[in-house]
């Protein structure tokens, strides 16, 4: 490439475009390195720097011409959909949930502070309430005379203070809170834990009635040398399992644990746990039976429809297309919300007018909700179908159908041996496709029946009409009608994941898509 | 197609004949509209009806009124209304600008790795994002301790995850278009001394405009219509998009929600279908493009 091809070395209106673009980026990376180092997460603050780096040698460099067009979709692909996906693989291999939430070492410090109790016959110190800015905090004087002060995230220290009458009333960087003040945010101020020191095992200060402050240590005692937790009120040693939980020898635990690998455990318990394997075979049934009747139905209605309409001679094809596919271009959340409404068992439209006032429970019977999830999707379906099937049949060649007429076919022989294979071909790409979109159709199912009914089972949030991604959904806890499972969610996401690349690799034998790239 | 050849056989047809060859076509075209309008039509007749429960509005069209409509005022449906098109519309700017220009690279450049490129873009895109929503919610949680505007309930943040499946759906959808114009335009830019950058941005894009705004109206529509995401990330309900607000009314007081759901329906779906009956011809044939091509 010439030299003089790269506009980085022309300083013309563009140049300064792209140095103004850079600039912002760069001040956008420096930003967030920054940020992580402060809250201390590496892989962010190692990923952005790496990325900062290629970011700027991509635009700065005369040789990376084409990376210059990709670069930006490719920093979104990679960050949302590549690693999102290599992520679901890790946390399938670890407990992550609820009670396994972070690493050990916050896991110690929350249960150390969880277990403060006020230390008995310890004396009350004085002490005074102080903002700066928004952020509360203590100051206290000690038996010495001396003044420390100190927030939730950073323990006491001392400072330059002016004490008056055994309070203070005056602290170097911090405002005191008048007594109107304090009784507004009475109730922030009795929630206030000011930590002692960094080590948690030092316990905190902690307040009452905003004018004395008193020490609560943990009634847990955490030894680094030899890796235990010990109970100073009953003496019990906890020590860590490999569960990521402390464990005392009688099989007890302790509320917080952290997260661990667990190898396949999430798996095993998807498939051969007691609570879990009745419902998740279901499940995983279900889901095949739905996505091939919701496939097989629009498909040959979408089929009909084309064929019905696909006669020249007709009279108004049009306007027939334009309303039959108005199902399909309405938004997608709109369509199984105005069902559910419609299939209502008390009030619905269906229940009430059409038939009469019956009562029959659509969306709340095991069978009747499987019927209604294929029957409303046929709804929303089928006009793609026979969009599709309309320009098939009409790429369809003439020459064939001729030759079978003129061989004396009747119309039903030229139809199934001449124009459904030859439908077939061009249409089975698609098909597939439907059938991986219709696999995982969440809104659909969350939206009309939300997996119910439930199982009788009750100690799984799981119902009939669940499908993989929906029980994904459940387990996940996401809308807190269940405990957190990441662990077991991202196990069963990583299950659909097999399934649809299984499904894509026959896809991709079918079409030979991948000859189309020269 | 004249009329005179068309009409000029039907007349000599018997009506018997019209009938077997023709009219029960119409019988079919007429039964399956009903099928397919009666739900928009019921739920036009519901935001319309002035009880607003469920039960009221299965007299269609019993009574006309907007208070349905009016009512929307007084709920949060408007600043929902607002967020869905501000992501919707800042999804689509952003997925055009970066799979065109991904398309552009693909289509004019022969590099090393491009194959390969061009193939994980292929199989990438048979993975809905969706699939991963677990690992999403997980790292906007980390992502949110760092940068909080980018963090969980934060609408830039799921742009973000939005424009993350960008290059996979449409990259491909373009790089075909792009291949269609001609090279010797490049080349006879290049001779006249433009840079690639002068050549893409002045002459490129100006060809291949029409996918662009294809290209940008399905990804609103897409956009609009997410809900899986929006409803795991977008927690406190100030930040809520159309979807997301709009189940919460149903999954809530179905029964006395009803009226005002089915004015926020009507009034989500207008813009949505006048995209779709415009973008018709362009749909469909984006449709059966893969299929039909052999």
């Amino acid at each position: 490439m010439r030299p003089d091809e790269s506009p980085a070395r022309r300083f013309g209106p563009g140049f300064l475009v792209k140095l103004a673009l850079m600039a912002v980026v760069n001040a956008f990376g420096v930003y967030v390195i920054i940020s992580a180092w402060t809250a201390e997460s590496w892989v962010i603050l190692g990923a952005m720097a790496v990325m900062l780096v290629v970011a700027d040698w991509v635009y700065f460099s005369r040789r990376t011409v084409p990376l210059k067009y990709i670069f930006p979709g490719l920093v979104f692909l990679l960050v949302f959909q590549i690693f999102t996906i290599a992520y679901t693989g890790w946390v399938a291999f670890t407990n992550y949930g609820d009670g396994h939430n972070s690493t050990k070492e916050q896991a110690i410090e929350a249960l150390l502070v969880q277990n403060e109790r006020r230390v008995e016959r310890a004396p009350s110190v004085p002490l005074t309430v102080v903002e700066d800015g928004d952020e509360l905090g203590f100051a206290v004087v000690r038996e010495d005379g001396t003044v420390e002060v100190g927030s939730a995230d950073e323990p006491l220290e001392s400072v330059e203070a002016t004490v008056a009458g055994g309070q203070v009333t005056d602290v170097d960087g911090w405002t005191v809170l008048d007594r109107n003040d304090v009784l507004a945010r009475q109730g922030e101020i009795t929630d206030l834990r000011v930590p002692v020191s960094d080590d948690p095992n030092d316990g905190s200060i902690r307040t009452q009635d905003a004018r004395t402050g008193y020490a609560s240590t943990s009634t847990l005692v955490y030894d680094e040398a030899a890796d235990t937790m010990t109970d100073t009120t009953t003496g019990t040693v906890y020590t860590p399992n490999d569960d990521g939980e402390f464990e005392a020898a009688d099989g007890s635990t302790l509320s917080v644990g952290w997260r661990v690998f667990v190898g396949l455990d999430n798996f095993t318990l998807a498939f051969s746990d007691s609570r879990y394997a009745g419902p998740f075979l279901q499940v995983v049934l279900w889901t095949f039976a739905f996505a091939i009747a919701s496939v097989a139905t629009t498909f040959l209605l979408g089929l009909f429809l084309a064929s019905v309409f696909n006669d020249p001679r007709l009279r108004g094809r049009k306007i027939y297309r334009t309303l039959l596919i108005l199902p399909y271009a309405i938004p997608g959340f709109v369509a199984p919300l105005l069902w559910s409404g419609l299939l209502n068992r008390s009030f619905g439209f269906v229940n009430q007018v059409l038939l009469n006032g019956a009562s029959i429970p659509w969306l709340t019977d095991p069978w009747l909700a499987k019927l209604s999830l294929i029957g409303v999707n046929l709804w929303l379906g089928f006009p793609y179908m026979f969009l599709i099937c309309t320009g098939a049949l009409q790429s369809l060649p003439t020459d064939v159908m001729e030759a079978a007429k003129i061989d004396g076919a009747t119309r039903l022989r030229t139809w199934r041996e001449i124009t459904l294979p030859l439908l077939l071909v061009s249409t089975t790409p698609l098909l597939i496709s439907s059938f991986a979109f219709n696999f995982n159709n969440f809104a659909l199912v969350y939206m009309l029946t939300g997996g119910g009914p439930r199982f009788d089972d009750a100690s799984v949030p799981l119902g009939h009409t669940d499908i993989l991604i929906t029980m994904v959904y459940s387990v996940a806890g996401l809308d807190g009608n269940a405990p957190k499972n990441f662990g077991l969610a991202s196990a069963l996401s990583i299950v659909i994941f097999v399934i649809i690349a299984t499904i894509s690799a026959i896809a991709f034998k079918k079409t030979r898509s991948l000859e189309e790239i020269n | 197609m004249s009329s005179t050849t068309t009409v000029a056989p039907r007349r000599r047809m018997s009506a018997g004949r019209w009938f077997t060859e023709l009219g029960w076509r119409h019988v079919v075209g007429v039964v399956f509209v009903i099928y397919a309008v009666f739900p928009i039509v019921y739920i036009i007749s519901a935001s319309l009806s002035e009880g607003g429960t469920l039960t009221g509005s299965n007299d269609l069209f019993s009574s006309i009124s907007g208070s349905n409509y009016a009512a929307l005022g007084d709920t949060r449906f408007w600043s929902w209304a607002l967020n869905s098109v501000q992501i919707a519309v800042v999804t689509s700017i952003g997925t055009v600008l970066m799979g065109a220009a991904a398309a552009y690279a693909f289509s004019r450049f022969r590099f090393t790795g491009r194959r390969v490129g061009l193939t994980t873009l292929l199989i990438v895109q048979m993975f809905p994002q969706m699939l991963a929503f677990v690992a999403i919610f997980l790292l906007l949680i980390s992502f949110g301790q760092v940068v909080p505007a980018l963090g969980l309930n934060s609408k830039i943040a799921l742009i973000c995850v939005y424009l993350g499946g960008a290059l996979g759906v449409n990259t491909f959808l373009m790089y075909g278009f792009f291949n269609t114009v001609p090279r010797e335009l490049d080349e006879a830019a290049k001779i006249d001394g433009a840079t690639h950058s002068q050549t893409y941005w002045t002459i490129i894009l100006r060809l291949v405009t029409p996918i662009l705004a294809v290209v940008a109206l399905l990804s609103i529509i897409a956009t609009f219509g997410e809900f899986v995401i929006a409803r795991v990330l977008l927690q406190s309900e100030g930040n809520w998009t159309l979807a997301v607000g709009l189940y919460s009314w149903v999954s809530s007081l179905l029964e006395a929600n009803w009226g005002l759901f089915a004015a926020g329906a009507v009034i989500s779906t207008i813009p949505i279908l006048a995209l779709f009956l415009f973008l018709q011809k362009y749909i469909v044939g984006g449709l059966t493009a893969g299929s039909v091509k052999g």
